[in-house]
């Protein structure tokens, strides 16, 4: 039960306390607009749809082969970057949601709360029914397409610490376009949506990298997510990472590193960027702008 | 002091020509004022294209698949349109507070309604068109225009079908209340997926892709893709005048079923006055 007076009285450390208040109301509108049936439904329908988009479009053109350790690759790819929408985007809509919806980011931002460790906070929601997503679609793949992944012969270590870094780089993305979000006078709304799109394409999220044309093959090569899912597919399926040499010349171990590097590199720039809007937005005034998305 | 004439003011059907001239007025002069969609709305939509054309590459897919991405993918922007800016717009002018002065003022909410279609229609055709020009060029996709006054007929017919639909949902958006939001969010990868927006609805079983038939633009892609694509008639879930046929029938349920759920969404408001609440 949320206590007004406790947290009133709390002398807690404030991006703490911002970050976790901003977790519990997260996941309170995230969950409340329904009942929990519809909210469970809702969160099965869409992820699904969304992967059974990939799977007609193989099953049309393999005559349902499901062996090729392509279908792996993409169903997994996609299955991942659910969190991309669910994290990087939900971070960013959240200046959104609390500026123009519920009309409540001045009065935040009056208030004594740490604005970034508060947009993490409301990712951490997201984390949550986008971890559910994935789960729903990954269990469906297993179940019912032959996804050929076996308990046994998971890397669990390097799957939870692949997954871990993943997500707190979606989280410190999302904190770049909140920022963005903060200053942008037209199209705020489709910024999240947009960079996920691109990162769609880019990331070889679906396809192999070497699919692309030559020329664009290095944007996915600077892509953190690009390294992010193919450790995902190597810890769950070795087999899929060797039959596409995208990355094939890579250890997991040099991955990992890689992975790291960008994501220090990212969450730099992010938080940078973040500081950067966040004082020009306060300076001109464009805290509780309007602008109907 | 001057005495003013009385004011002439426009009643019947000039009001409701009016009414949808200026609720269509913003759609259209807001494209020409702020530039930026070019990139936001073609740009950007067209990599989500890409994507898809990149999977069918991957899995060495004939060219003509291609050429369905490029199309589909331009017409997501018209479902897209239905349900953001048709279905959930009474439900947004709710929020802002306009839903109010629409009610009482002495015009007809179906010219409000039909102005913002027209509108929308309007600049979503640009989008889907620049989406086409580019994709087009960018993947080389070839076209075999078999019959233009059948093209434009689908398209017309599958347009007044969707849109009137969107006419029909916005009443009922409205009555969801802050649901509705959800409920958009939700219907777009289900109804990519069931009409067929990226691969041809007859790999469907039958039942399926008939009851995907419901939404208009199911037939209207597969009739398209018969028209304008060389292979597109084999792939085709029925024939192109079954098809025309039926998107005749839907713009007519449509649009009468959109005029009843308006005029109860009214009655609605009236009885109760609780149709302005914002519940958030």
């Amino acid at each position: 039960m949320f206590n007004l007076r406790a947290e009133i009285e709390n002398r807690e450390w404030v991006p703490w306390r911002s970050f976790r208040i901003a977790t519990w109301l997260g996941w309170q509108i995230e969950s409340n607009w329904t009942d929990p049936f519809l909210f469970a439904v809702y969160s099965i329908v869409k992820p699904l749809a969304s992967a059974l988009i990939l799977v007609v479009m193989y099953g049309v053109i393999t005559n349902g082969d499901f062996t090729s350790p392509l279908f792996p690759y993409i169903y997994l790819g996609n299955a991942f970057y659910m969190y991309v929408g669910a994290v990087m985007t939900g971070v960013s809509w959240s200046v959104i949601d609390d500026r123009e919806h519920y009309k409540t980011l001045k009065y935040i931002y009056t208030a004594p709360v740490d604005y970034m460790a508060y947009l993490i906070g409301r990712g951490v929601a997201r984390v949550l029914t986008g971890s559910f997503s994935v789960l729903i679609t990954i269990g469906c793949g297993v179940a019912f397409l032959r996804v050929p992944i076996h308990v046994a012969a998971i890397d669990v270590p390097l799957f939870g610490v692949t997954l871990v870094i993943g997500i707190l780089l979606l989280a410190l993305l999302g904190v770049l376009l909140a920022g963005l979000t903060l200053v942008l006078a037209h199209h705020a709304g489709y910024l999240g949506e947009s960079v996920a799109g691109a990162l769609y394409l880019f990331s070889g999220a679906i396809f192999p990298l070497d699919i692309l044309p030559a020329w664009l093959q290095p944007i996915g090569f600077l892509m953190p997510i690009t390294y992010w899912l193919e450790l995902l597919r190597r810890a769950l399926i070795g087999s899929v990472a060797e039959a596409f040499p995208t990355l094939a010349g890579f250890s997991n171990a040099h991955l990992l590193l890689i992975l790291l590097a960008l994501t220090l590199v990212f969450g730099v720039v992010s938080v940078l960027v973040f500081r950067l809007c966040d004082q020009r937005a306060r300076a001109l005034g464009l805290i509780d702008q309007v602008t109907n998305h | 002091m001057p005495i003013l004439p009385p004011l002439e003011k426009d009643t019947g059907w000039r009001l409701f020509l009016r009414t949808v001239i200026g609720r269509a007025y913003p759609r259209v002069v807001g494209m020409q004022r702020e530039r930026s969609w070019l990139f936001f709305e073609v740009m950007l939509p067209t990599l989500a294209v890409a994507a898809y054309v990149f999977v069918y590459r991957a899995m060495r897919a004939p060219e003509e698949y291609v050429g369905f991405v490029v199309v589909g993918g331009a017409m997501t922007a018209f479902w897209l349109n239905v349900l953001w800016a048709m279905s959930s717009q009474l439900y947004w002018e709710k929020e802002q507070g306009n839903l109010a002065l629409y009610i009482i003022a002495p015009n007809s909410l179906m010219a409000i309604l039909l102005g913002m279609a027209v509108g929308g229609l309007y600049a979503t055709t640009l989008r889907a068109a620049g989406v086409i020009l580019l994709g087009s060029w960018l993947f080389q996709v070839q076209y075999a225009v078999t019959s233009l006054p059948a093209l434009l007929a689908v398209f017309a017919l599958a347009m007044t079908a969707l849109y009137g639909m969107g006419m029909m949902l916005s009443s009922v958006f409205l009555l969801l209340s802050r649901e509705a939001w959800h409920l958009s969010n939700l219907a777009q990868e289900p109804i990519y997926l069931l009409s067929g927006f990226y691969f041809p609805i007859k790999h469907f079983n039958f039942w399926i892709a008939a009851s995907a038939s419901i939404i208009p633009l199911t037939l209207g892609l597969d009739a398209m893709r018969q028209l304008v694509f060389p292979s597109g008639a084999t792939l085709g879930f029925l024939s192109v005048p079954v098809e025309i046929v039926i998107l005749s029938i839907l713009c007519v349920v449509f649009l009468v079923a959109a005029q009843g759920l308006l005029g109860y969404m009214e009655r609605l408001a009236i009885r109760e006055g609780r149709l302005t609440e914002s519940r958030r």
